[in-house]
């Protein structure tokens, strides 16, 4: 899968070699990010070496499920995502956006802008669906007519070792929304496991000049064609192995048409508006500012955080909120995501990696959800048609 | 994006629960020009951001002037602010009303109700300013009672003038009160206007611009030239929280000011 | 010199009505004025009357013990004040006064009420009319009665 804008072509890296990428993103004052096990998932660390990697591990995901399994084998990309995304690193759950002192005389005040220098991350293991997440999400808070400029100084110095995805999860459906399992570009360097039983390989595709720069402190060779189509060949079984299934074709507009289908009603009757779907969702961008002030009075601070629209506060206009049922808010959620967000940012919000899925505690599957809301709103324009009322 | 401190260098209490502030960059720079309809992030020291309607007249671009309605913990905050102290302000942000040459040789007519009457005030500024530029020029007043009519002076001044229609209604007249008694819709009939060309801007209550809307469009103005100004939670103003989502409208950059045509069928629905 | 029938002709309240009930009417019309600060009629009253405004204003006030009289609407020129001539058992509503000079056409409601028993066609234009109105009011009630403008909850 060479990339078509790629400076050189796929090499091949050895399990065995692989410390040395960690080591030469490190000699470049990267601090290095990655997947490894904890709490019973798989969650995103700063990782010294591969060995911190989930090492033989898998996953097990459906709707409200999540276990980790033991693999046969000692892959360490052998799993597809935990619950947390990507995001924290660009947009951190919280985050202190200036500080404001009060005058000595008392009247006026000055403000300070947090002047705490990010750091600079290589992160690993960033998969097709999260890369196609950070563009995205990226969009929100860099091509409006204000640009964010915590996202931005995080954005910019980002280093990403993608992963192609060897297989997919239980409630992936990055195929449907065309952003996997596959990247092709966004990343600095991506790797494909190849772990054989005889051989445990990587195949390195470069997909920046930076990424060239660190990949010649590590030892590689020239992928052989065979090496390449093994690597092709299993992106392919992946693609075929999905979990879960989207139909998108016309999806805005049907959802649109469906504001009134009784159908969010049933689907309230079972959302905990918890908000964990935005939580982990890799595209979500709301945020709460917050202003706290010292017992004094004299120093203030804004603070920014993670907020989610299924609050009850979120649409708080008045002395009451503007969304107070949950059927208005998880309309508005999924909406938002699969229609609104098409018309305000040309893509849709959702890439399929099937987060909302496996976490939401009341097992809500939007995959399912938009299959029924598809079938109401045929079913309404049978009627109105005049004719017969369409089969469930 | 961070409050440019601002001193209050006048205020007043002007009805019940109202206060409208004038206000100086503190830097002596001067502050940001802005167009009628558009709102400021007002700041009040460690208790929080709140987007108010810039109010004042938009060619006297060295001060801002605010008017706010106390109804929240900022509002309050806002509300008791004295003369010297400081208000952070951001902005200024959203869409405001029709550009003076979109109103050029139309008549006017702008509908306001309550607290709405303060994000409209810049617009008989501007079109005071240049009148001979357009046709008959008619403000509709609605609040609840006598004594919570805004700007009272100032209504009263261009009630007087020849060349504008100034109609003031209330919900519930006083003792004193020998003006309109009744809801503001019921004044839309008594101007007049063509319906045919002319542009009419709405602001108030939800309900008051819902129904106003909708007596608007009886009189034969069509959706396309009517304008209502939305409003929704609002924390960063500048599209970014994703609080003041309305359907697609980040109603912080794609609004306040809406054409009616485009959110008609949305206006109608509940809780969007 | 311009007639009753030429005033009923020119009130939005009339439009569209037949010619032959526009004379009709007239024989029940009359034109009258009223001071400022005048009675028209007060609560309780029997209603006799319903009045098509030509010029002027008037308030619909309701007194309340404690507060005083109560304006609840203003009507103006081309507006038409009073309906319960209509409805049994009569009696008016509401106080109604001039707040300023005011002219209008003072329908008899007896002899309205004979013509319209007489001829049921006249009757119901004149129901389609006052249905109307009553619908509008009723709106305009209902919205002041939201009180939109009060936000403190």
């Amino acid at each position: 899968m060479t990339p078509p804008s790629s400076p050189s072509p796929p090499v091949l890296v050895t399990r065995g070699d692989l410390p040395a990428l960690f080591n030469a993103l490190r000699a470049k004052g990267y601090q290095v990010l990655g997947p490894t096990v904890r709490d019973g998932a798989i969650a995103y660390e700063t990782l010294a070496s591969p060995d911190d990697l989930p090492v033989g591990w898998g996953d097990a995901q459906d709707a409200g499920t999540y276990r980790l399994v033991r693999r046969k084998d000692a892959s360490l990309f052998g799993y597809a995502v935990g619950p947390q995304s990507w995001k924290q690193v660009v947009f951190p759950p919280r985050c202190r956006l200036w500080q404001a002192t009060r005058k000595p005389s008392g009247t006026s005040f000055q403000i300070e802008p947090s002047d705490d220098a990010p750091p600079r991350y290589a992160v690993i293991g960033m998969r097709s669906c999260e890369l196609h997440a950070l563009a995205i999400q990226g969009r929100v808070f860099l091509e409006g007519p204000f640009r964010d400029p915590v996202y931005e100084a995080r954005r910019r110095d980002l280093f990403i070792v993608s992963v192609q995805c060897g297989q997919a999860g239980g409630t992936c459906f990055c195929v449907s929304m065309k952003t996997g399992p596959s990247a092709s570009s966004g990343f600095d360097l991506a790797l494909t496991e190849l772990c054989e039983p005889d051989r445990h390989v990587f195949l390195v595709e470069v997909g920046t000049a930076r990424g060239g720069e660190i990949l010649q402190a590590v030892p590689h060779r020239p992928a052989t064609e065979q090496e390449r189509e093994g690597a092709r060949k299993l992106l392919e079984r992946t693609a075929r192995s999905m979990g879960r299934v989207m139909d998108t074709d016309g999806l805005k507009e049907a959802l649109e048409g469906a504001a009134d289908d009784p159908h969010w009603e049933a689907v309230a009757q079972r959302c905990l508006s918890c908000a964990n779907c935005t939580m982990v969702c890799p595209t979500c961008f709301c945020s709460a500012m917050e202003d706290v002030t010292d017992l004094a009075g004299r120093q203030a601070q804004r603070m920014r955080a993670w907020d989610s629209c299924f609050t009850l506060s979120f649409s708080y206009l008045h002395g009451g909120s503007v969304r107070s049922s949950v059927t208005s808010r998880y309309r508005q959620w999924l909406t938002h995501k699969l229609a609104g967000w098409i018309e305000q940012f040309g893509t849709s919000g959702c890439v399929g990696c099937g987060r909302c899925i496996t976490w939401c505690p009341a097992a809500i599957d939007l995959t399912a959800e938009v299959r029924a809301l598809r079938a109401g709103a045929s079913r309404q324009v049978a009627s109105s048609n005049g004719g017969e009322e369409a089969a469930a | 994006m961070r409050p440019r401190p601002f001193r209050v260098i006048r205020v007043s209490r002007d009805a019940r629960d109202v206060a409208t502030m004038t206000l100086e960059p503190f830097d002596g720079h001067a502050a940001d020009a802005f167009a009628p309809g558009q709102f400021n992030m007002l700041y009040a020291f460690g208790v929080g951001e709140v987007p108010i309607s810039i109010s004042g007249n938009p060619h006297e671009s060295d001060r801002l002037v605010h008017t706010i309605r106390r109804v929240g913990l900022v509002t309050k905050a806002l509300c008791g602010v004295q003369r010297g102290e400081a208000v952070g302000v951001r902005g200024p942000f959203g869409r405001g009303w029709p550009a003076p040459r979109e109103m050029e040789h139309r008549d006017v007519v702008v509908v306001s109700g309550g607290i709405g009457l303060a994000p409209l005030r810049p617009v008989l500024y501007e079109l005071l300013a240049n009148r001979r530029q357009y046709g008959r020029v008619s403000l509709l007043y609605g609040t609840r009672t006598p004594e919570d009519i805004l700007y009272r002076k100032e209504l009263e001044r261009w009630r007087g003038r020849f060349d504008v229609d100034v109609e003031v209604t209330v919900d519930r007249g006083d003792a004193g009160w020998r003006g309109h008694v009744g809801v503001v819709t019921t004044l839309i009939h008594r101007v007049p206007f063509d319906p045919a060309t002319a542009i009419a801007m709405v602001c108030g209550p939800a309900v008051m611009m819902r129904f106003a809307a909708t007596e608007l469009i009886q009189t034969g103005l069509e959706a396309e030239r009517i304008y209502i100004s939305m409003e929704r939670n609002m924390h960063c103003g500048i599209g970014l929280c994703g609080h003041c989502q309305y359907g697609p409208w980040f109603i912080c950059k794609d609004g306040p000011v809406m054409r009616y045509d485009q959110i008609q069928a949305r206006l109608d629905r509940r809780e969007v | 010199m311009k007639t009753i029938e030429t005033f009923l002709s020119e009130h939005p309240f009339f439009q569209g009505l037949d010619p032959a009930y526009i004379d009709l009417l007239a024989g029940c019309a009359a034109n009258v004025r009223f001071d400022a600060g005048g009675h028209i009629f007060r609560e309780g009253d029997e209603s006799k009357a319903f009045y098509a405004i030509r010029q002027g204003k008037v308030a619909v006030e309701i007194f309340v013990p404690g507060s005083g009289p109560i304006v609840i609407q203003t009507l103006e020129a081309g507006e038409v004040l009073g309906w319960s001539w209509l409805v049994p058992p009569h009696r008016k509503q509401f106080d109604a006064r001039a707040l300023e000079v005011t002219v209008a056409l003072k329908f008899d409601a007896a002899c309205l009420r004979t013509k319209c028993e007489e001829d049921p066609k006249l009757g119901y234009e004149l129901l389609k009319r006052f249905t109307q109105i009553l619908g509008q009011r009723l709106q305009a009630t209902r919205l002041q009665l939201l009180d939109v403008y009060n936000v403190s909850r």
